[in-house]
């Protein structure tokens, strides 16, 4: 690159260029510059119009176009693992929306644990076990021991003298009676338990079982058994929330 | 004077006409289009020296757009094209660049 001293500020030099620049040199020469100018204007605007194309994938080189591939097949498939999870998930919902069988078993077995736990009503056949005792002689460790025999025989829920009996239940003497779960009942008292009816009768008539010791109690105290094909037992036992147990998953 | 003439025909030519270049050349046009632009600007500032020549022009012109094709070709035949390409670019651009301006200070004297 020469770099000839520029005539800063000489117009004449200034001049002198502007007049080389127009000045014709020859046609053959203009013929030449001029096929070659044109043929670089051609290419200009076929690469502008090439580059602005609806892609420009048609002018990258080979090793970018596998660049670019490897980079779509990457995505390809990180978009199809996502996919893959997706339809899992899907999939599983929609069993899971069909799968009214696990509802209805969870809701049955919800109803059982509310009949055992005594929150839920409960109805059924059964037995009805009055115990007379007009001279106070029938403690709570005979009704405790009649509630066992029912327990023993099968009883699924019971019922004294409108107090449910659950698993907590207490009894306790009074002198006039007995209170059981902070209520006072007195003589004469009716267990209604449900159950199979013939069983639990059996249960509470074997000799030395329940109806004995309350025969045996004297003073007019007396049990009777009858077998119903339909109790209804509607008293419920709050149950209290826990403070310390929680369910093991 | 012509030769600008020649250049906006030329423009124009490949605006309207539906010309698309071989699908082998496609990489090496913009490559070429540089080259050649630097030896148009390398023409013009010899004519302004006065020591212009249609023979060195229609030579370099030739040679640069073979060179710098064929530059990048064989980049691309090495795995390096892109690099090069971007080589030849850069020292296109620098010799565009001073080029420019030396015809400035030629015509403007600043």
């Amino acid at each position: 690159m020469s770099e000839v001293a520029s005539p800063t500020g000489d117009g004449s030099a200034r001049r002198r260029a502007w007049a080389l620049l127009w000045h014709p040199r020859g046609w053959r020469a203009e013929l030449l510059v001029a096929v070659l100018t044109a043929l670089l204007g051609l290419g200009l605007a076929v690469t502008v119009r090439t580059q602005s194309g609806p892609s420009g994938l048609a002018l990258a080189r080979q090793d970018d176009l596998v660049r670019i591939l490897a980079d779509l097949s990457t995505r390809n498939q990180r978009l199809q693992q996502e996919l893959t999870g997706l339809q899992d998930t899907a999939q599983r919902l929609r069993d899971d929306a069909g799968g009214d069988i696990a509802l209805q078993e969870a809701r049955d077995r919800a109803a059982q644990l509310g009949i055992l736990a005594g929150t839920l009503g409960a109805q059924g056949p059964g037995v009805v076990v009055r115990i007379a005792d007009p001279a106070g002689v029938v403690r709570a460790d005979v009704l405790l021991d009649a509630i066992e025999e029912l327990r023993d025989a099968g009883a699924e829920a019971i019922d004294l003298s409108g107090v449910r009996v659950v698993t907590s239940t207490s009894l306790i003497d009074r002198d006039d009676g007995v209170v059981v779960d902070g209520h006072r009942l007195a003589a004469p008292y009716e267990l209604r338990a449900i159950g199979d009816g013939p069983t639990l009768q059996k249960a509470l008539d074997i000799p030395g079982g329940v109806t004995d010791a309350v025969t045996a109690a004297g003073n007019g105290a007396a049990a009777s058994i009858s077998v119903e094909s339909r109790i209804v037992i509607t008293s419920l036992h709050r149950a209290d929330a826990f403070h310390y147990a929680q369910p093991t998953p | 004077m012509i030769a600008v003439v020649a250049l906006v025909a030329g423009l124009i030519a490949g605006r309207f006409l539906d010309l698309t270049a071989p699908d082998w050349l496609d990489p090496y046009l913009p490559i070429a289009v540089v080259a050649a632009l630097d030896a148009v600007f390398g023409g013009l500032r010899a004519r302004l020296d006065d020591v212009f020549s249609d023979r060195v022009f229609v030579v370099s012109f030739i040679s640069n757009v073979v060179v710098a094709v064929l530059i990048v070709f064989l980049g691309d035949r090495l795995g390096v094209g892109s690099q090069l390409s971007t080589a030849v670019v850069v020292v296109l651009g620098i010799r565009i660049f001073s080029n420019a301006a030396a015809i400035r200070r030629r015509l403007f004297g600043a």
